[in-house]
Parts: C-alpha cells; sequence; structure tokens
C-alpha cells in the first residue's frame, strides 16, 4: 500500500456532479495545488435532457469557481483529450471513469476510481493505492490485413477473461510494440479493465516521443521502460502475425470468436467511435472499407469522432465525406450512443455491432438487444452486408 | 441484530446490471434513480428488497463502469452487504467509500432467500436457514479504517488525510 500524490484528476459529466457534491459535503473549499484538475462534457454532449443539462451546468459552475479545466461539449471524449494534451509518460492519472487506463499506452500510470475517491484527491492531492502484480505480455510479430489493436485486446480478454487481471497491471512489452502506434497503444490499454485490470501499461519510447512532439508537447517525453529485474507473476505470449478479425459476442467482453465463425448475424446498428476506437486512423480505415459503397439498408450506420481534433482531421482527409457517401450519420464528438443515454439507442431485440468496449446487457438500451464488439474494419464491412462480416472478404 | 434474506445471483453482475448508463439522467434525482436498482439482473429486486437484506452473488460482482451510483443505489436500497466469490476492483473501491460493506467468501452453499446474519467483527456469516457459518476474507487495513468510519468522507473528516 502506497499514499501516492496523484499529477492529473478527472471526471465527466455522468460521474461528475456527485464528485462535486462529495468535494462540497467534505468540507473542501479549494483544490489541491498538485493534480491538475479537469471536467469533461462528453457522455452527454450535447445534452439531450434536463437531468443531464443541469449536471453540466453544475460542472461549469464548480469548474469556474475553482478553477478547474472544463473541457465543452464537441471537444471530444475524456480519454481522447487525456492522451491528446495532457497526459505524460509516468504520470500517476485518476479518473472517475473506468476506461481512464487508456493513457498507459502513453506509459502513464492511469486507473479509473469512483466519484467520492476523486472528490478527496481534488481536496488532497493525494489518494492510497495497492501497488498490483504485473502480468507480461509480450507481444511479437506485426498485424496482418485486416486484424487491427482492437483485435489483439479482444483476444487478450477471451484468453485470460474479463476477470483475468483484477487488481492488477498489464505491461505490454516485446518486439512488437515498437511499431504499434500510439492510437493502437491506446486501443488496447483502453480495455485492460475489461479484464479487470488497475492498469495497462506500454513502454514511452520513440514512438511515444513522436506523438507528443506532434501534439507539441515534445518536453513531457521522458523514456520509460520496465525494470531489468521486474518480477511477473506470469507472462503471456502472443504472435499477432497469428491473430484474425474477432469479435466480442454478448453479454460479455471475454465471449469471442473469430468474426468468420459468426458471420450472418444480421446487425441493425453499427456503431464507430468511442475512446476505444474513435481516433483517426480508425476512421481512415472504416473510410477505405465504405467508400463508393452504400451501408445495408437494414443496417443504421453512426460514426462519432473521439475528439473535434480527430473530426477536423478526417474531414480535411475525406474521410467523414466517404463515409456520409455511404450512409453514416456523423455524430459530434464525444462518447455517442456507447453507455445507452442518447444518438443510438438500441430497441428490444436490436443487435448492434460496436467499436466500443462494453458489451454488457442493457448498455445501449433495451436489455433485450445484443451488443457486439469488433475493430473498424469489422464494423465497416458490417455495415455494407448487413451482417456480421469478415472485414477481409470486403477489402 | 435481525437477520436479512438472501438475494442471490449468479457471475458478472456488472454495473450496468445495477444501474444502467440509460439512467444517469437521473444521477442528481437519487430517489428515482434509486428505483431501478438491480433492474436488468431482475426487475423484481427493487420491490421486493427491504432494509437488511444482501446480495449474494459469484464472481466478478461489479464490474464495468467506475460510476458510484451503482454502490450507492443498493446502499439506498437498505442491503446490509453484499457477499461474492470476488469483485471488480472499481466497485470494491467504491462500495467501501460508501459504507457499504462488501465481504468477499465463497457463496456457493448460500441459497436464495436464505436467512442471513453478519457479525463484521469476528469476520462470520451466519446462514441461520442453514445453521451454517461461512468466514470472510479480511479488508485491507485502509479499507477497513474507512468501513469502520462508515465511508471515505467521514474517514477524512475525522482524519483530514489517509492513514496506511
Amino acid at each position: 500500500m502506497v499514499i501516492a500524490k496523484v499529477d492529473l484528476a478527472f471526471v465527466q459529466d455522468a460521474t461528475g456532479p456527485l464528485t462535486v457534491r462529495q468535494f462540497q459535503a467534505a468540507g473542501f473549499e479549494h483544490l489541491a495545488s498538485n493534480p491538475r484538475i479537469a471536467l469533461f462534457l462528453d457522455h452527454a454532449a450535447p445534452s439531450p435532457d434536463r437531468g443531464m443539462s443541469d449536471d453540466q451546468a453544475l460542472l461549469r459552475g464548480f469548474g469556474q469557481k475553482t478553477g478547474a479545466l472544463i473541457s465543452e461539449v464537441g471537444e471530444g471524449v475524456c480519454h481522447q483529450i487525456v492522451a491528446e494534451s495532457l497526459a505524460k509518460p509516468g504520470d500517476l492519472i485518476i479518473g472517475a471513469d473506468s476506461h481512464t487506463t487508456t493513457a498507459g499506452g502513453l506509459a502513464a500510470f492511469a486507473c479509473g476510481m469512483g466519484s467520492t475517491d476523486v472528490a478527496v484527491i481534488m481536496g488532497l492531492g493525494e489518494t492510497w493505492l495497492r501497488v498490483p502484480e504485473s502480468i507480461r505480455v509480450i507481444l511479437t510479430g506485426s498485424f496482418p490485413d485486416g486484424v487491427y489493436a482492437k483485435d489483439l485486446i479482444l483476444h487478450l480478454i477471451g484468453l485470460i477473461g474479463a476477470d483475468g487481471a483484477t487488481y492488477k497491471a498489464l505491461e505490454f512489452g516485446g518486439e512488437a510494440v515498437a511499431n504499434m502506434t500510439i492510437s493502437q497503444r491506446l486501443s488496447v490499454s483502453n480495455m485492460v479493465v475489461e479484464a479487470g485490470a488497475k492498469a495497462g501499461l506500454f513502454p514511452s519510447d520513440e514512438t511515444t516521443r513522436k506523438y507528443l512532439s506532434a501534439q507539441g508537447r515534445a518536453n513531457d517525453h521522458r523514456p520509460l521502460s520496465p525494470d531489468e529485474d521486474a518480477v511477473y507473476e506470469q507472462t503471456i505470449n502472443i504472435d499477432i502475425a497469428r491473430l484474425e478479425p474477432t469479435v466480442a459476442r454478448p453479454h460479455s467482453v471475454d465471449n469471442v470468436a473469430p468474426a468468420r465463425e459468426i458471420k450472418g448475424v444480421p446487425i441493425h446498428q453499427v456503431f464507430i467511435g468511442t475512446c476505444t476506437n474513435g481516433r483517426l486512423d480508425d476512421l481512415a480505415v472504416a473510410a477505405q472499407i465504405l467508400r463508393g459503397k452504400r451501408r445495408h439498408p437494414r443496417t443504421r450506420l453512426l460514426v462519432a469522432p473521439a475528439s473535434r481534433a480527430v473530426l477536423l482531421e478526417a474531414i480535411r482527409a475525406g474521410y467523414i465525406e466517404a463515409m456520409v457517401e455511404a450512409g453514416a450519420v456523423v455524430l459530434p464528438p464525444g462518447c455517442g450512443p456507447c453507455l445507452g443515454l442518447h444518438q443510438g439507442v438500441l430497441a428490444k431485440g436490436e443487435n448492434c455491432l460496436s467499436t466500443a468496449n462494453r458489451n454488457f446487457q442493457g448498455r445501449m438500451g433495451s436489455p433485450e438487444a445484443f451488443i457486439y464488439l469488433g475493430s473498424p474494419a469489422t464494423a465497416a464491412a458490417t455495415a455494407i452486408r448487413g451482417e456480421v462480416t469478415d472485414p477481409r472478404e470486403v477489402m | 441484530m435481525a437477520t436479512g434474506r438472501a438475494f442471490k445471483f449468479g457471475d458478472g453482475v456488472s454495473t450496468d446490471h445495477i444501474i444502467p448508463g440509460r439512467f444517469a439522467h437521473l444521477r442528481s434525482n437519487l430517489p428515482e434513480l434509486a428505483k431501478h436498482v438491480m433492474e436488468d439482473a431482475d426487475p423484481t429486486f427493487a420491490a421486493r428488497v427491504r432494509p437488511g437484506d444482501f446480495i449474494v452473488a459469484g464472481n466478478n460482482f461489479g464490474l464495468g463502469s467506475s460510476r458510484e451510483h451503482a454502490p450507492l443505489v443498493i446502499k439506498m436500497a437498505g442491503v446490509r452487504a453484499v457477499l461474492a466469490k470476488s469483485v471488480a476492483r472499481i466497485f470494491f473501491r467504491n462500495a467501501i467509500n460508501l459504507g457499504l460493506p462488501v465481504l468477499i467468501c465463497d457463496t456457493s452453499g448460500i441459497r436464495d432467500g436464505d436467512e442471513l446474519d453478519v457479525d463484521l467483527k469476528a469476520g462470520i456469516i451466519r446462514d441461520v436457514s442453514q445453521s451454517n457459518e461461512i468466514t470472510f476474507k479480511g479488508l485491507p487495513e485502509v479499507m477497513l479504517g474507512i468501513l469502520n468510519e462508515g465511508g471515505l468522507l467521514p474517514y477524512i473528516q475525522k482524519y483530514g488525510k489517509f492513514r496506511l
């Protein structure tokens, strides 16, 4: 057990209002000096109803009073903004959102907690942590055509199960890591929590330096890699070259199968976006598959870029045009329909293929709807055929 | 103390089963939100649960979202403790922070509807219906300290900081 100073703490519009109330109930008046504090309006952006509007107004008021950073509606998903402009290698980042693990792709120890824990961090600047055991994941080989980081992390979760890393850190290494982009690393770290992990860590290397430099944050870089004598509870080896397009079936993320084995399942809604797969390279892959094609008449196609920066670049690159021509509805940067609040709520009996990270019963609307998870390529291929499709069939 | 009834659930009860994201607009209206507790796992739970009852689950209870409203609506329902074979990390921390005991134990022998009692100090759950005693895993010191104060806010108000 350690008590540790926190470098960045944040909340979003679904967890933040309780944090504000707990901060006030604890008797705190000012933010602690050390962590940067950010408030993200992303989970229901723009607000679909008065309840959420009041909650967002509460967060804006708290931000104005305390000086916390406010990330407005339309700026994007908290984890994407954290990666683009806030997270540094070696940071301790605590967010009131389970997918805070995303910033592990930039070698930050980033971990989700609840509203009250974050309220106390805002007031004290520190929290308690149990130092987790680590599982080493050695990645070799390179991604075959049609196979992406999403397929890798779905494969790993299928291998170890939805509680395979509970309370533990997953550390990614091996020769394949150097060739993985930051976006791919973020996708993998994003989903480690679906195996119960507390953090999912990549080393900070030359790729990390280039990413931070491109964001105008060259000074935020420092190289970080595991100690030579680090002790691991377990080592898992994955040859990426042997992976296939992979899908998680309802209603749990570890219920995985190769896309080819479940092809033919009719899909009523495809959703491309989220903190898992709403980045520029994700939209590029989807646009490439959709260009010159049409969505299947039965299948609604929803696209939500992970941030305003991603949306702008996707417009300039022509990805948005290609997807809209293919029949896509483009949603504002944010969480979109991922958590069942708005912008594509599923009806009873409907099937959705989503690039998000969770397929729990009831998550995207009706508890009698069914969610499949896959890569942006699998999603785009599925939108064209109207049924679960191995993307290699249309590439 | 009087006994409470066991409400039995299986493995992998997620925070979306406990309180789905589609009710996020009610998170600042807790009495309304609490009406939906456990709705997607058992739609009859909210109407049947009484103060002092227990949630008894299998592995990985509370996986998923960091939403503290999950343990909050369980606590508002008057549930005395959550008993599970294992529990997801964020839910565990959130529950203790709200003063809701989460006890890790072998729940396989407990039947739905069994009358239970718990002695937190002695570390024993009594299944009165079956005349059984079940031991549970002790909490880490810091979590025990938080639970003993009734949650993280009273703990911080008393001590002003974390104590290991």
